[in-house]
């Protein structure tokens, strides 16, 4: 028996099921991540002194991250376009291009995260790293995250073009949507934690 | 969003370019106005809007929000409600030690 909607709208929403379901799952995603940013407010509010995001961490890597992660989220679309135009090699090409520019997000976290530890620098050392701390390390899970599904939809998933080429078109762009959410936490993230 | 001809995909594919532009630059301007001497207040404000463009050009184009459907709609509306009461609540109660409300 087969599943209805995975492909066909349904008449009284007009969505597919994966595309109500990733929405909902970003609906509650903005309350995780909602919730933390709350945290923020309320720590650097009730703080007697609070640094500048600036005097402790790196800009200069963290916007070079910022341009890394935008350019993963358009590369992302452009690989479910590809799809939508039948060129199925394109898509390899630009879902291959998100997968590493995700990569190389995570190389430069790493080398920002072992700069902290290098000089004692710890979630534990004061309020302000440890809240840097937690939000940019669950947004970093929520990147591996997407690797791992991405890279799925890159290499075995893609078995489904052949079999079910509407169907596979979708979850590329469910997938996207996903990516998309992750990109624009970071597009806060950056200024709230790096800038002010 | 109903089926996309190959039309119009490929004038959705030159929106993406010019949205990328826009964010790489919005980017940039971010940076760049943190080193701008304003008050504590505009300077949060001033941050928090260009990230609030940069998040809607991200959420209308490459998430397709601009023509979604009408669930979809309402599924974030009811999140930013929430969102909002998220952000509102907990400084209520600390209203007292930070001049807030």
């Amino acid at each position: 028996m087969q599943i209805p909607y995975t492909v066909e709208e349904r008449p009284d929403t007009g969505l597919y099921n994966a595309k109500l379901g990733v929405w909902l799952f970003l609906a509650s995603e903005v309350m995780l991540f909602g919730a933390l940013f709350s945290t923020y407010v309320l720590l650097r509010t009730g703080a007697d002194a609070w640094p500048e995001g600036s005097s402790i961490l790196n800009v200069p890597l963290a916007t070079l991250n910022t341009m890394v992660l935008i350019a993963s989220s358009v590369t992302m679309v452009m690989s479910w376009a590809s799809l939508k135009l039948d060129n199925f090699p394109k898509y390899k090409l630009y879902m291959g291009l998100t997968w590493l520019l995700a990569f190389v997000f995570l190389i430069v976290k790493y080398f920002e995260y072992s700069a902290k530890f290098s000089h004692h620098l710890y979630p534990s050392t004061n309020n302000f790293l440890a809240i840097y701390f937690v939000l940019t390390g669950l947004h970093m899970l929520h990147v591996i995250g997407g690797m791992v599904v991405n890279g799925y939809l890159w290499g075995p998933g893609a078995k489904m073009w052949k079999t079910d080429p509407e169907r596979f078109t979708n979850r590329i762009e469910i997938a996207g949507l996903y990516w998309h959410f992750v990109d624009l936490v970071w597009i806060f993230l950056f200024p709230v934690l790096y800038l002010l | 969003m109903g089926g996309h001809t190959a039309d119009d995909i490929k004038k959705s594919v030159r929106t993406y370019m010019v949205v990328f532009a826009a964010l790489a630059a919005l980017t940039v301007l971010t940076v760049a106005a943190s080193y701008l001497d304003l008050a504590t207040g505009p300077t949060i404000a001033l941050a928090l809007l260009i990230a609030t463009v940069k998040g809607s050009l991200v959420a209308m184009f490459f998430m397709h929000l601009i023509d979604e459907r009408r669930a979809v709609y309402w599924i974030l509306g009811l999140t930013v409600v929430f969102f909002i009461v998220l952000m509102l609540l907990p400084l209520g109660t600390v209203s007292d030690t930070t001049g807030v409300g």
